[in-house]
């Protein structure tokens, strides 16, 4: 783990001309070898000559974007299925704090971090994205245009991200040690849960209304009137998964921080979500069939586009949803877990398909992401893992709350011992 | 487009079952049509594909990398199919003889001056504006490069300077906003060899685009292009051959675009007021239910 990096680099500098200073070293750099470590690297520095160029020389040096194709894999990818996925955060905290469901308490903080994560790479994206970055807070501060679905956006983001600052704002208090500031912000947390609700339903929503403008580019299949409210409630589908995803890598990833975990109640709080996550999935499957009817679409079934789109519906929506109710039914957890990845792959599809996937279906030019773009998606998702990394081996997310006596310590930093013993 | 459809999105985001008639703004469209705009009328049985337009239209909009007139003699780009692009706000396209004989037809395009132009509904700066003489302009000095407009765009006519690190900007035409102001023509109208391109008010226009179908019904299709598309546009268009078959989207709605992201922002006070009210009986509940549960 990179704690122990730390640590050990620390040591090793000024000792090491001697000998056992350099094993000590060798030993640092084998532990710090990690796969994960590995990849980040590799995708970092791949990834750094393509910002320098893309900030350099223009979107047009580094992406496939055209004028017929404006938006591609950073809008498609790192902030529709960014937002979606991050919804893990509003969903966790409005039930424990709104709606009393006090057993996921343990899921509330790694779900607010995720989620904060989450929105905080989405900008980070969007920076990439935006042809004039610098000019972020312009919709905000300068020259408002609140005829538009993505003034909105802008502006629910915005506070959302502050929400879910706030709202993490304990986890940050605790590790700093600052008592005071830490019973203010928890005091905070119920005002902030029932804000997120409200702001995540605006926004999520509102990225399905994007394309409410543009139906005759989406596919007919995946273009609907009711699109703001599939994109909401695929969202809380996808945002229950999330969590669940999340737990589970963490437990395997983070063993020191999980040490604490009663397994089985683990287990017990992974089947309560998935049976939530089933009546999600069911609604928004029926949601989808209405919008289908609605739209007096079913011919399109029979055309390859309609075949895409049930591999869509039945392996990515149905399917999940009946790994969830027979998990739950047979107490499988692990089936859950396994329900919980195809979710989140199948609200990532569905996110593809109506940004870039059937985006102009008809059209001969079609855009297909360059391969830079796809190592800056790739760089941001990384660079969100390892700040998630950081932060959940110092602070206290994936493990209890520290008590009053541990807060009049100082705050653990770069000594682990805490943690490690 | 109907009620019916927006009424149950409205109903289904706010959970309220009747809630009050979407269609309010709807009865009144012909009154938001200024009798000012102007526009032009685009007669493709005229046109003879000589280009002069896109050099004009370069020209006077100082783009860069200009190309001397000679230059677009060269039919050969006639070959391909071509949108306005960042150094091209007009271009003409050819489409070979139907198979029902007659010649080959060229078709102009650029921005077509909605009367509530989706572009400008799009853009979360306001960087675009309908004047009021018609054209739709579009000012850089707010534009943040999301590039939404290009995405709203029914007829998909923005383009934008992706080439561009540090300033790069949607281009369109503004129907030659500056030389309008100064009592000028736009600068395709005024080059026209054969004048194919007529500028005026845009009432007057419709009526010599219905003038000419009914006087010549031989010469021309019964459809004026742009007289109800995107709930209607500056510029006008008359063709010998159904739009369709000259690269015109055929799938485009009669009524403005922006009803429809209008439609969804105007559910946004439901959520705003009824989510805490249920958010906050829900944690009154809860709360409750521990009180007792003690
Ligand atoms: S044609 Fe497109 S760019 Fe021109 S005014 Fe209409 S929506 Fe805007
Ligand atoms: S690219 Fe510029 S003009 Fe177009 S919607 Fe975005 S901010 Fe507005």
């Amino acid at each position: 783990m990179m704690n122990h990096t730390l640590n050990a680099a620390a040591a090793a500098i000024p000792l090491h001309r001697s000998r056992s200073a350099r094993a000590g070293y060798r030993a640092t750099v084998r532990a710090w070898v990690t796969p994960f470590n590995v990849w980040a690297v590799v995708i970092i520095a791949a990834g750094l000559p393509i910002t320098y160029a893309r900030f350099t020389q223009g979107l047009a040096s580094v992406t496939n974007l055209t004028d017929a194709s404006p938006w591609g894999l950073w809008i498609g990818f790192d902030v529709l299925c960014g937002v979606a996925l991050a919804a893990g955060g509003f969903v966790m905290a409005s039930a424990v704090h709104l709606f009393g469901l006090h057993d996921y308490k343990p899921l509330v903080r790694p779900a607010i971090l995720t989620g904060f994560l989450g929105y905080f790479f989405v900008v980070i994206g969007l920076m990439y994205d935006l042809g004039r970055p610098w000019r972020l807070p312009y919709p905000l501060f300068y020259s408002p245009g609140v005829t538009s679905v993505m003034f909105e956006v802008a502006l629910c983001v915005a506070l959302y991200l502050t929400v879910q600052f706030i709202e993490f704002c304990p986890a940050v208090f605790e590790w700093l040690g600052w008592r005071s500031a830490r019973q203010w912000a928890v005091r905070l947390t119920i005002g902030a849960s029932a804000f997120g609700v409200i702001l995540s339903t605006l926004h999520q929503s509102a990225l399905g209304a994007l394309f409410l403008i543009a139906p005759g580019k989406v596919h007919p299949l995946w273009y609907s009137p009711h699109i703001p409210i599939l994109f909401f409630i695929s969202a809380v589908a996808a945002g229950m998964s999330m969590v669940i995803v999340e737990s589970t890598l963490s437990h395997r990833a983070f063993p020191v921080q999980t040490a604490g975990h009663d397994i089985t109640e683990m287990d017990r709080l992974v089947l309560g979500l998935g049976k939530a996550a089933a009546v999600v999935l069911m609604t928004y499957f029926a949601l989808k069939c209405l919008a289908l009817a609605h739209g007096r679409h079913w011919h399109l079934l029979l055309t390859p586009y309609g075949a895409w789109w049930l591999v869509e519906m039945l392996g990515f929506v149905l399917l999940p949803c009946v790994m969830f109710t027979t998990a739950v039914r047979k107490s499988r957890a692990g089936w859950a877990r396994w329900a919980a990845v195809v979710t989140v792959c199948g609200i990532v599809l569905n996110r593809l398909n109506v940004s870039i996937i059937t985006y102009r279906w008809n059209a001969p030019d079609r855009y297909v992401p360059n391969w830079r773009e796809i190592i800056i998606s790739l760089m941001i998702v990384t660079l969100g893992l390892l700040s998630f990394r950081w932060i959940v081996t110092r602070m206290a997310v994936l493990r209890d709350d520290l008590s009053d006596a541990a807060l009049l310590r100082p705050p653990t930093r770069f000594s682990d011992g805490a943690m490690t013993s | 487009m109907s009620v019916n459809r927006r009424d149950f999105m409205r109903m289904a985001a706010v959970g309220l079952a009747g809630a009050a008639p979407a269609a309010e703004a709807r009865a009144d469209a012909d009154s938001r049509i200024s009798d000012a705009w102007m526009g032009m009328l685009t007669d493709l049985t005229l046109c003879v594909g000589c280009r002069k337009c896109e050099w004009a239209c370069r020209d006077a909009n100082q783009l860069p990398e200009p190309k001397p007139i000679d230059a677009y003699d060269d039919k050969t780009i006639l070959e391909q199919r071509r949108r306005p692009d960042a150094l091209n706000l007009t271009v003409v396209n050819q489409y070979d003889a139907s198979a029902g004989g007659g010649s080959s037809a060229y078709v102009k395009s650029q921005c077509m001056h909605c009367f509530e132009p989706a572009c400008a509904s799009a853009c979360l700066v306001g960087a675009y504006r309908k004047t009021a003489q018609g054209p739709v302009v579009y000012d850089t000095s707010a534009c943040i490069g999301c590039r939404y407009c290009l995405v709203a765009c029914p007829f998909e006519m923005p383009a934008y300077t992706y080439n561009s690190a540090m300033q790069p900007v949607v281009k369109k035409c503004m129907l030659c906003f500056e030389r309008i102001i100064e009592g000028k023509t736009p600068a395709c109208a005024s080059i026209c060899p054969v004048e194919a391109i007529t500028f005026g008010k845009r009432s007057e226009l419709l009526q010599l685009a219905r003038k000419k179908i009914e006087s010549d019904p031989q010469r021309y299709v019964d459809h004026v292009y742009g007289e109800h598309e995107a709930g209607g546009t500056c510029w006008l268009y008359i063709a010998g051959r159904p739009f369709e078959e000259l690269g015109f989207p055929s799938n485009v709605d009669t009524t403005p675009y922006a009803e429809r992201t209008a439609q969804f922002l105007s559910t946004v006070p439901f959520i705003q007021t009824i989510w805490p009210a249920v958010l906050m009986g829900a944690y009154a509940f809860s709360q409750r239910r521990e009180t007792l549960a003690h």
